[in-house]
């Protein structure tokens, strides 16, 4: 790559992780990748595909079964000395992890009184939508970003999921990368020197003067989806991707707050106890007299993933459902 | 892999001066361990409190083996293994107290002692959370082109847990270099060994991983020593993770806040008759290593020791509530 060359290229968010992976194995000689089926298969979504040929197997390290074994792995390795990114294949399986990444990871700089701290990258896919049922759907990163100690990212963008990786490896601390997996098929164009980018703010990726509809993941499409619909009806809705989940930028989201006056969670996760609850009440906080209506929610309706297509739809949050939800709001409290 | 029995060690071998070296490093130990216990009747200690009294012959003959570029990962009853190590007396009674010139600035009490200079790396109160670590650890020092050892520490009761199984799965399929340490004390709290586990053979287990693996008296410090300096020194030498099984004993009751109505009192007697440290003294005195005089001395010296650290520890100063943040992320960027 040339420096400063601009040139655009397709790629899509699966291609953008993998070259975020292999930028960074030749960057960084302690970097290396390890998880269930990373290697000889290529990665469970085709994402590390290619990268044993290039690296080999001792730094693209296969591991078996063995969520708490492996992620525990990579704590001792990163306190050893060197960059793990342990690829926990989805979410889901990270429960049989939670212990090492919640009692250890996110502890032991603390409990050792900053003696020891774990640099430690973790990738995990999440989300739903994919018609996989109740075990294979979950959305835990406003559950994990509950945890004080951890860092909780959540790249929405092709440029994020370039860019982020790099950024969480250069932190002393745990990083947890959470890639839906609904977005590894998205395809959006990169400058050809695409490289890393900041983890700690939020961006406006629509500006809008009415409501505030803030989100992360791949829920943020749906949100844009529903802004392109309110656009027609005149109502201007700015969408704000969080983009890192823990620490959690208010600032940008009180800011839009303070512009539009309005605001709608949009979230995968459940309500009760949810990462929305959590920005309702920043925004409480920070901004209650900016309030022209009560904020609003939209999340996932609180069951387990059903299979059957059309009730998955209808258990997550949809576009059409953040439409109706805000033309309520304005009009209600025009 | 048949685990291997190890017969007796070679007492005659032992000068006088490692027999009073060893003796010391006990003694240290179970003093620093009355210590603890009176004063959390004084309440100067709090929380969880678990002793190693009967257990002293483990961490002190194993750790001979190890080099100050090795390390060490333990459990909550770790004061042994952290002292052995070289962490002071001071700086882990200062732990215990609360104050922020602890080895863990106060902020991870009796079960989570922590020592960068010593690599000490925990102080791990769930219980088999530590042996990935290890493996990690020792992944780390092999990628990195590193003779050194991780040696983990952990209870029989830690042999039920399926980070055990998968932790020995790792270490041999990788050929890292960490020695795991089962501290067999025949009891999870007061879960006795048979109603853990349907193989009570602790080392067999580990055989079937192929990992080589020995079952010694966990009461003879000597053999202990013996089996450490072997196991380890077959780390060292490039083959791989080993396995020692110390069969022991915990005097005392699992924490203070245990009645002990799983065993007998007569059970506990008859295991004091065999208490390392009484056992040590008696064979080194019949070989003519020590006398009644070294005992004397080393008393002396270990009791100074422990006022020392009382006194240090008491003196200590408590860390600013305003700090109750720092140390949740780094602060400022890597080196
Ligand atoms: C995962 C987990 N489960 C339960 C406990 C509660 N607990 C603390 S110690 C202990 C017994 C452990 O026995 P063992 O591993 O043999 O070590 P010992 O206490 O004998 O040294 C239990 C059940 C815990 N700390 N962690």
């Amino acid at each position: 790559m040339i420096d400063g060359e601009q040139a655009l290229r397709t790629i899509t968010y699966r291609e953008a992780v993998r070259e975020a992976l292999r930028e960074a194995l030749q960057k960084d000689e302690r970097v290396f990748l390890m998880g269930e089926d990373v290697g000889r298969y290529g990665g469970c979504f085709a994402v590390s595909k290619g990268l044993l040929e290039a690296f080999g197997p001792e730094r693209i390290r296969d591991t078996p079964l063995s969520e708490s074994g492996f992620v525990g792995a990579g704590i001792g390795a990163a306190l050893g000395g060197m960059r793990p990114i342990v690829e926990v294949m989805t979410v889901n399986f990270s429960l049989l992890c939670a212990d090492q990444i919640i009692n250890n990871a996110a502890v032991y700089l603390y409990m050792s009184g900053g003696q020891f701290n774990v640099p430690l990258v973790i990738r995990l896919a999440t989300g739903g939508g994919r018609q996989l049922a109740a075990q294979h759907s979950r959305s835990l990163e406003g559950w994990y970003a509950h945890i004080p100690g951890i860092k909780i990212l959540s790249p929405a963008t092709v440029e994020d999921a370039r860019g982020m990786l790099w950024t969480a490896l250069q932190d002393p601390d745990p990083v947890l990368i959470f890639e839906n997996s609904g977005l590894y098929n998205m395809e959006a164009t990169l400058g050809a020197d695409a490289g890393p980018v900041d983890i700690h703010q939020a961006r406006v990726r629509r500006a809008g003067r009415d409501i505030s509809i803030i989100t992360y993941s791949a829920s943020l499409y749906k949100a844009l989806e529903a802004a392109e619909t309110l656009a027609k009806e005149g109502i201007e809705a700015e969408v704000i991707d969080l983009r890192t989940l823990r620490p959690l930028d208010e600032r940008t989201f009180l800011e839009s707050v303070a512009r539009t006056h309005r605001a709608l969670i949009v979230d995968e996760g459940w309500r009760s106890g949810g990462i929305s609850a959590e920005i309702a009440s920043r925004i409480m906080e920070g901004a209650f007299y900016e309030l022209d209506a009560p904020v609003a929610r939209l999340c996932s309706q609180e069951a387990p993933m059903p299979y059957a297509k059309h009730m998955e739809d209808a258990v997550l949050p949809q576009a059409a459902g953040i439409v109706d939800l805000v033309r309520h709001m304005v009009n209600a409290h025009g | 892999m048949k685990p291997k029995r190890t017969g007796k060690p070679e007492a005659a071998a032992v000068d006088r001066d490692h027999a009073l070296h060893l003796l010391r490093a006990m003694t240290r130990i179970r003093r620093l361990e009355e210590k603890c216990a009176e004063l959390y009747s004084a309440m100067k200690i709090r929380g969880f409190l678990h002793l190693y009294d009967g257990q002293e012959a483990v961490a002190v003959g194993v750790m001979q083996a190890l080099t100050p570029e090795d390390a060490v990962v333990a459990t909550y009853r770790e004061h042994a293994h952290a002292l052995i190590r070289g962490v002071s007396a001071g700086s882990i009674l200062a732990e215990m107290y609360g104050k922020q010139e602890g080895c863990s600035r106060g902020r991870g009490g009796s079960m989570h002692l922590f020592d960068q200079e010593t690599r000490f790396y925990g102080g791990n109160a769930i219980v088999g959370g530590g042996l990935p670590i290890a493996v990690g650890l020792a992944l780390a020092d092999k990628m990195q082109g590193r003779v050194r050892v991780t040696c983990c520490f952990f209870g029989e009761g830690a042999v039920a847990e399926g980070e055990f199984h998968e932790s020995l799965n790792l270490a041999v399929l990788w050929q890292v270099p960490v020695l795991f340490v089962c501290e067999n004390n025949l009891y999870a709290m007061g879960t006795a060994l048979e109603f853990e586990h349907a193989v009570t053979d602790i080392a067999r287990k580990a055989a079937c991983y192929d990992l080589p693996s020995t079952a010694v008296d966990g009461m003879d410090v000597l053999a202990v020593e013996t089996a450490a300096a072997r196991a380890v020194a077959a780390v060292r030498a490039g083959e791989g993770p080993q396995f020692l099984e110390c069969r022991t004993y915990r005097f005392r009751a699992h924490s203070m806040y245990d009645a002990e109505l799983y065993r007998s009192k007569d059970e506990v007697r008859q295991w004091k008759k065999r208490g390392p440290i009484a056992t040590f003294t008696q064979k080194m005195k019949r070989r003519g290593r020590l006398a009644d005089a070294d005992v004397k001395a080393i008393e002396g010296e270990v009791a100074r020791e422990i006022e020392g650290a009382v006194a240090f520890a008491e003196a200590c100063t408590w860390e600013p509530v305003e700090d109750a943040t720092r140390f949740v992320y780094s602060e400022g960027r890597m080196p």
